[in-house]
């Protein structure tokens, strides 16, 4: 690709799968996230990759997880409703350490709620919509040609660390056509998931050092069980507390340990400014707009931008609040990241949530006229 | 330069703005500008009045939305009542000639008229093609693109047969655009 075209966020996503070296998809077409369906039944005949059609978005993730376990590098699309079916088996993903990759685009909700209107009311879904102790890796992207780049780093982290990766996509990014041009210097490296070593013993899930043990295709030779149940290192059931324990803290540990790498973002004048910024996906764009503006006019106000939205790099997100006037999180819903990054923050420095739920796009003027008033 | 045009096309569902956005757009990012381009969703986007919106600028464009149009384009009575309440002072609004009876439209906005529908009907034989002497009536006027990338974001963006069709749309409404700005001087 050389030249600049006007590409659309979900096919822009569709492309970067493809790059990623992704070969299977399944799911069940639902706005806002229907494009990437699309682009994928048209793609993949040609690619010689799988695309299916499902009944429901339960039976996609299924599909999903034992075409990876077949080798595969696998994904799905949905939106809130289906992000909500899809929550057992993101649980089932988590446990079997089964490498996908799942495509939020949110929509405004609960239910049903505004199928074509944005949101960014999926965070905390994503966190800790399965049940029980488990990590989770979600990134968010805040353009076209980033929603490219950072399937590709789903694919990577996936495959990486054996664990389903979210990448939360809004309706507004997820429908934005804009200057698209990817050029060789931008492409991140492929990871593939590490496979058994010939000639030595395969342990299918063994505690090692690094945490994360090597996965075999189906059909390769290396028989393992998988099952959803907690299991042992040679993958099968066990109660025994000692077992039980050291499996979940390694789960979790392989992704909780490693979030400073995981954990990605920009900066804008995060050191010396008065008031800071917290903005993620599309509403990082308006946040972005109303620091330009505000610093016209001598306002010193500085922008952070989390690319991944989890696992939360809690030392940096501290550091970067410490000593601000005020901290403020504008996004689409009623503070979910608001709250974590309060969490985060020293206990003298006041963090302010700018909530908003219409199914609008938070303006930068509405950003603005927040700054000014926590100055006052 | 700091120029950024945000240009809003309005009209009923299924005459064609979303493309019509799409080509100036593309346009645009052709000549080496950035571009982004919006549109309604929805059954609002299906018979009703709808909207395609671009913003056009050397810069990085992050807003990607329009909050204040430069230039609005209607195609649609329902579309000039919805969509024109927010022009600034010193914006532009085009209108096809067959509409009748708007609302009033706030102070400082320069209008022109042009017979889009009726050009696409009468002159090509083609009311689909509306949308595009619609792109090229707009360019005629404003200048936001060159007329070579017009014309070769009219090749990405249609099949095959429909490329020639709609390359004369849109010199023809550029044409007349460009005969009326002369006409006025």
């Amino acid at each position: 690709m050389v030249e600049a075209r006007l590409v659309q966020g979900n096919e822009a996503c569709a492309l970067g799968a493809i790059a990623a070296g992704a070969t299977f998809y399944a799911g069940y077409p639902i706005t806002p996230s229907t494009e990437i369906a699309e682009q994928m039944s048209a793609l993949y005949p040609k690619k010689d990759g799988k695309f299916i059609q499902m009944e429901d978005e339960i039976a996609s993730i299924g599909a999903i997880i034992g075409a990876s376990c077949a080798g595969a590098k696998a994904f799905t699309a949905t939106s809130g409703p289906g992000f909500s079916l899809m929550q057992e088996l993101i649980g089932y993903a988590a446990m079997t350490e089964v490498p996908i990759v799942i495509v939020d685009v949110m929509r405004a909700g609960p239910s049903t709620g505004l199928p074509t209107l944005s949101s960014q009311g999926d965070i905390q879904q994503a966190r800790w919509g399965t049940h029980g102790d488990h990590s989770i890796i979600a990134l968010a992207p805040a353009s076209v040609e980033e929603t490219y780049l950072m399937t590709i780093d789903a694919f990577n982290f996936a495959e990486k660390y054996r664990t389903p990766v979210i990448l939360l996509l809004d309706e507004i990014i997820g429908h934005l056509k804009e200057r698209f041009l990817i050029t060789p210097d931008m492409m991140p490296p492929i990871i593939n998931r590490q496979k058994p070593q010939a000639g030595q013993e395969f342990v299918p899930y063994k505690n090692t050092q690094e945490l994360i043990p090597a996965l075999p295709d189906f059909g390769e030779g290396s028989r393992y069980h998988v099952t959803g149940l907690t299991h042992n290192e040679q993958g099968f059931y066990s109660s025994k507390p000692e077992i039980v324990e050291s499996f979940i803290n390694r789960i979790n540990a392989k992704i909780e340990d490693n979030s400073e790498e995981i954990f990605r973002c920009n900066g804008y004048n995060v050191e010396d400014c008065e008031v800071l910024l917290i903005a993620y996906g599309s509403i990082s764009r308006s946040a972005e707009e109303a620091m330009n503006n505000l610093r016209r006019e001598g306002i010193n106000v500085g922008l952070l931008r989390p690319q991944t939205i989890w696992p939360l790099n809690e030392a940096l997100i501290g550091d970067a609040c410490c000593g601000k006037k005020a901290v403020i999180i504008p996004e689409m819903n009623l503070g979910q990241y608001a709250r974590e990054i309060e969490r985060c923050a020293p206990d003298d420095v006041p963090v302010v949530s700018l909530p908003k739920v219409d199914g609008t796009m938070i303006f930068p003027s509405e950003i603005e006229e927040l700054v000014r008033e926590v100055l006052k | 330069m700091a120029e950024k045009y945000s240009i809003r096309l309005g009209g009923t569902g299924g005459q064609g703005i979303i493309k019509g956005a799409m080509v100036l757009a593309e346009a645009a990012i052709i000549d080496g500008k950035n571009a982004t381009q919006t549109q309604v969703y929805g059954p609002e986007s299906r018979g009703g009045a709808t909207k395609a919106e671009v913003n056009i600028s050397n810069e990085r464009i992050l807003f990607p939305l329009v909050s204040s149009p430069n230039i609005v384009l209607c195609l649609s009575i329902g579309a000039w009542q919805t969509f024109t309440k927010d022009m600034p002072p010193g914006s532009t609004l085009i209108l096809d000639s067959s509409l009748e009876n708007g609302p009033a439209l706030p102070e400082g906005v320069t209008v022109y008229r042009f017979p889009m529908i009726k050009m696409a009907y009468e002159d090509l034989g083609n009311i689909l093609s509306t949308n595009i002497v619609a792109v090229g009536v707009l360019n005629g006027l404003m200048k936001l693109v060159s007329s070579d990338a017009a014309e070769r974001s009219i090749a990405i963006g249609f099949k095959k047969t429909f490329v020639d069709g709609n390359i004369k749309a849109y010199e023809l409404g550029y044409q007349a655009a460009r005969e009326y700005l002369q006409a006025a001087k």
